[in-house]
């Protein structure tokens, strides 16, 4: 690790200026990819603004149609939420499938969220679910927020505060774990709404997506058989030594047929 | 006064009180006066001339203390990394043996090959100016796998190595073989890939340095199962320092598999370098770095054949094997694919011909030398692979075919077609255990349920013998070892009758200190809290050949017992004199010398306390003190062996395999703690199981990245990969030990790739498919179904 400054501020404006004024600044939540990075050398920014003490930014409330979680929220308590557990099951499912314990109780929504690792979790329930990040500056749609490898539509002195899901009518999640890392080799998160079905997919390429003949499928019929001859296409999928693009699409529709049953379970 | 805990109980580990509170002590934990730190620039090519240093920048960083490269071993005119062990070709030939320089000369020729030392007074300064140091590389292409290596246009790592080939190795009668294959009725054929795998011990490799200008004497601590090796090879090999101005302690080691089994170019750099900056020197490795300069394991592509007569008896066994060196020759490293494996591949069956060729080749790889098993995993991988191809081609029940084949009990000793002489053994027996443990009658109500589910229920056997005990020096000095292979033992008796033990093998991970101790307080009769063991420090402990190859108890707990028995003689002569009685007379059991048939006793501690107070003692003819010492060489291998039989649920929709149940029966011979031989087989199952289904080290053709290097890309098994664990002991004694013993710490590793990989491809035999390579990743088994025989049923 090489020599930073290290700033704990207490108000999003200071973080955000913090953000802007530092060169090579970089934010800091549950530093669950971060530290590790800076450790193995691979990043040296010139200073770690912390959000930890940020007021506000860490817990779940009900609004009825939607629930929001604050974007300090660590994944363990996403986890044990009877909130989340109760009006969305399906997310509570997946925070307890990120990473291991230590993981979970370190790591945080809006870190996963702003880091958009093309293996994450979050990620593909924040899409499936057609959720709203939530930023000091303005509410951004999931549609219009993920871009790709890392990339998200977040400004450079942009913080992500929260993320308000709508509760959909049924949800389900299914992840065929990379053996090593336990990252979403695939992952696919279904959801129905009153007005159709979502289903988005991590791990399988260099960022979420979703699957439009999937979605038109189980608007029609909510069962793993409507999908099940749905065949992916592997233009653009990741190939790596843990698995090949045709494996990887075969796997999105059997994971998206395990998470319709997860969702009717 | 405590008890005596004595052969066969089992006591909680001694160790573990300072490791479960953190009171351990290992390399990293220890601070010297004025300790500078060091770090390795290490190459980020497989493949390069090393056209030259600039170490300007590097040196002008703070804290830069000095910056060592390649030239200055040459201009210290130092020594090249020796291998200790000499093979030959079939004409004898030695084996072509490069230099393998403690940092690069010229080349680099993997990536973590060792350019630079860069010392500092942090960590942080000297890894800051690592990155200023210039290397001028000019890449060369890189080749990685055997199979590239030997082709004729492939990249040469050595001038005067052509194809890259360092050995062509034979074993056995191949005129014989031809004659027997052309007799059969069935032949059949195998070719499969051993796959590369990285030891992976909790804690990485570190070593600390030290000169001490007033007496000449250095004191090195690495992270090592063989200090008394390194400091030989080091001392006399590398650096020319004399054995007695040397020290090396290996202190509490953090597992060690093979790993740390090893003399390092980082242990003889840091030595060297202390003494250039008179300043005690740290370094400590990375996960990464370990991933990259660790020697790695295994490693082979082979072609083998079986030949059967019509009955499926087997005439002969034929093997072709190309073995992966990685860039240079490691301590060990050519004996590991030849004479560890050639001789192992009679199994336990009664095959009289035998032929093996192995061609040993360099790649631009990281070093491949022992891990777990080292050798006897790959001879009993392909052996019992093809066992099952043969039966399954000729319509043979896998068990029976075995059965027709196995050596029976009485036929011990059993000589083999290719070097070794078995000296006892019930591979019946074994299997027959194995069979009702695992519960093999009620397989198929198991097989219907799991079809119930959707899913593919296979199982598998290996029933198999290995090799340890490392080993007899003759014999292995007629195969090539370039040093000895007896162990040591001191036993010191202190004045009050509490004892601590010398021992020249290598505590990390295996119990040592409670197995030795079992021994000592069974036959001497003294409490077991009273017996400390004290391995580890060239300073403390006499000589020793260190851990390795099962060899611990086999031979060091041999020169041990044998240690003890002397104290017990000198004892009896002790008693002998107090007693006055004739020499002759005097028994000893239970810590009591007595004189026979009359309740006249002298305790244990009372014989210790005369000869350290020798007022009333037999000074003309017995020296004053108890304490012994004894160094034995084994006279033969010990042959332990079993029956593992792995029951395997496989998903056909995303082609995971599950471990579901797992048995092993095995014969170790005399158990001394039942407690940590059972520990001793999970954890060497588990890591069998690891090859089989989850590790894989991974390298880029033409770069030399290793692709696979890190626990986010290397898979380890984990507690949730494995079932709980059916294991058992049945147990012949070895004839030769002294206790019976025949060591246990590799037979998991060895017995179970087999079993797994045999019940992976049952539970796909319906599909057609005929073998599955290691490791049966979901992907590879996806792909298997894909191109099968037969359509996948998914629902």
């Amino acid at each position: 690790m090489k020599p930073f400054a290290y700033h704990q501020p207490d108000q999003i404006p200071d973080a955000a200026k913090l953000l802007t004024s530092i060169e090579d600044s970089k934010l800091v939540a549950g530093g669950m990819t971060l530290i590790p990075t800076l450790k193995q050398r691979l990043a040296s920014p010139s200073a770690l603004v912390d959000l930890s003490k940020l007021g506000n930014l860490k817990g779940i409330t009900d609004d009825g149609a939607t629930i929001t979680i604050g974007a300090m929220t660590p994944h363990a308590v996403v986890a044990a939420s009877k909130l989340v557990q109760t009006k969305i099951p399906g997310l509570a499912a997946l925070a307890s499938m990120i990473g291991d314990p230590a993981v979970r109780s370190r790591g945080t929504i809006g870190g996963s969220v702003a880091n958009n690792d093309p293996a994450a979790d979050y990620p593909a329930g924040v899409l499936g679910l057609g959720a709203t990040v939530i930023t000091s500056k303005r509410e951004i749609a999931a549609d219009e927020f993920f871009l790709g490898l890392f990339e998200t539509a977040l400004d450079p002195s942009e913080i992500v505060t929260a993320i308000r899901f709508p509760v959909p009518v049924k949800a389900g999640y299914a992840k065929f774990k990379a053996p090593a890392s336990r990252y979403a080799l695939v992952g696919v998160f279904v959801a129905k709404f009153a007005d159709g079905v979502r289903v988005a997919v991590t791990g399988a390429g260099p960022g979420v997506f979703r699957v439009p003949p999937m979605e038109a499928a189980l608007s029609g019929n909510f069962d793993p058989s409507a999908i099940a001859a749905i065949k992916i296409d592997t233009d653009g999928l990741t190939s790596d030594i843990h698995a090949e693009a045709d494996y990887r699409a075969h796997l999105v529709t059997v994971m998206a047929k395990r998470a319709v049953e997860a969702a009717l379970s | 006064m405590g008890n005596v805990i004595g052969i066969g109980a089992a006591p909680k580990r001694k160790e573990d009180q300072r490791f479960l509170t953190g009171r351990g002590n290992y390399v990293s934990d220890i601070k010297r006066p004025g300790m500078a730190a060091g770090v390795f620039v290490r190459s980020p090519h497989g493949h390069a001339v090393l056209r030259g240093i600039d170490k300007s920048a590097a040196l002008a960083s703070p804290g830069v203390i000095a910056v060592l490269t390649g030239d200055d071993v040459a201009d210290d005119g130092l020594g090249s990394l020796p291998c200790g062990w000499g093979i030959t070709d079939a004409k004898g030939v030695p084996m072509k043996e490069p230099p393998f320089p403690m940092l690069a000369q010229d080349k680099v020729r993997f990536v973590g090959d060792m350019v630079a030392f860069v010392i500092a007074e942090t960590p942080e300064q000297a890894n800051a100016a690592a990155d200023l140091l210039k290397v001028d590389y000019e890449v060369l292409p890189s080749v990685v796998g055997v199979l590239e290596a030997v082709r004729p246009d492939a990249p040469q790592l050595f001038d005067d190595v052509p194809n890259n080939i360092c050995c062509n190795w034979e074993l056995g009668d191949k005129a014989a073989v031809e004659t027997a294959f052309k007799k059969a009725a069935h032949v059949a054929k195998l070719s499969l890939v051993n796959n590369r795998l990285i030891g992976n011990p909790m804690e990485p490799r570190a070593a600390i340095a030290e000169y001490e200008p007033g007496t000449d004497r250095y004191t090195l601590w690495t992270t090592s199962q063989f200090p008394h090796v390194v400091r030989f090879l080091m001392g006399a090999l590398v650096l020319n320092i004399p054995q007695h101005k040397l020290r090396v302690v290996a202190p509490d080691v953090g597992g060690g598999f093979g790993v740390k089994q090893f003399h390092y170019g980082e242990e003889a750099v840091i030595t060297w370098a202390a003494k250039r900056v008179r300043r005690p020197v740290k370094w400590v490795a990375s996960r990464s770095e370990g991933y990259v300069s660790d020697r790695h394991g295994r490693d082979h592509v082979t072609e083998a054949e079986l030949a059967l007569d019509e009955t499926g008896k087997f005439l002969a066994f034929r093997v072709n094997t190309l073995a992966n060196m990685g860039g240079y020759l490691s301590t060990f490293g050519p004996n590991i694919p030849t004479n560890l494996y050639g001789p192992l591949l009679g199994g336990v069956y009664t095959t009289p011909a035998i032929y093996c060729n192995v061609k040993v080749v360099f790649t631009n790889t990281v070093p491949v030398d022992a891990y777990r098993g080292a050798g006897r995993p790959e001879a009993t991988f392909v052996l019992e692979r093809i066992v099952d191809v043969a039966a399954s081609e000729m319509g043979i029940d896998r068990v029976e075919i075995r059965r027709r084949n196995m050596i029976p009990k009485e036929a011990y000793p059993y000589q083999t077609p290719v070097l070794v002489q078995y000296d006892s053994g019930d591979p019946m027996g074994c299997l027959d255990g194995a069979l009702v443990a695992a519960d093999v009658k009620k397989f198929g109500v198991r097989k219907a349920a799991s079809a119930s589910k959707g899913k593919f229920r296979g199982l598998g056997y290996s029933t198999y013998v290995e090799a340890c005990g490392l080993a007899p020096s003759r014999f292995a000095g007629r195969l090539g070892a370039r040093g000895g292979l007896y162990e040591s033992a001191t036993v010191r008796v202190h004045p009050t009758g509490q004892v601590t033990v010398m021992i020249g093998t290598h505590n990390h991970g295996q119990g040592h200190e409670t197995t030795f101790a079992q021994i000592v307080s069974d036959k001497l009769g003294v409490a077991f809290e009273n017996v400390d063991i004290v391995f580890g420090d060239t300073d403390r402990v006499q000589f020793g050949m260190g851990t390795y190859g099962s060899r611990s108890l086999v031979v060091g707990g041999a020169a041990l017992s044998k240690a003890t028995d002397k104290v017990i003689v000198k004892g009896k002569k002790i008693a002998a004199h107090l007693l006055e009685a004739s020499e002759a007379d005097i028994q000893f059991e239970a810590g009591k010398f007595s004189v026979a048939g009359t309740d006249r006793i002298k305790t244990f501690e009372e014989i210790a306390g005369a000869a350290y107070v020798p007022h009333n003692y037999p000074l003309e003819v017995l020296e004053p003190g108890l304490e012994e010492q004894a160094y034995y060489d084994p006279v033969n291998f010990t042959y332990p062996g079993g029956c593992h039989i792995a029951e395997v649920e496989v998903d056909p929709e995303t082609g995971t395999v599950t471990l579901v149940n797992y048995t092993a029966v095995d014969d170790v011979g005399t158990v001394i703690n039942p407690m940590i031989v059972e520990g001793q087989l999970h954890g060497g199952i588990v890591q069998g199981v690891g090859q089989a289904l989850f590790e894989n080290a991974v390298y880029d053709e033409g770069s030399g990245q290793l692709l696979s290097g890190s626990l986010m890309d290397y898979c380890m098994p984990r507690a949730d990969h494995l079932p709980m664990m059916n294991v058992a002991t049945h147990s012949t004694l070895c004839t030769h030990t002294p206790m019976g013993v025949k060591g246990c710490g590799e037979v998991g590793t060895i017995g179970s790739p087999a079993a797994v990989i045999n019940a992976v491809v049952d539970a796909l035999s319906h599909l057609g498919v005929t073998h599955v390579d290691m490791p049966a990743t979901p992907n590879r088994i996806w792909r298997l179904l894909q191109n099968a025989s037969l359509p996948v049923a998914a629902e």
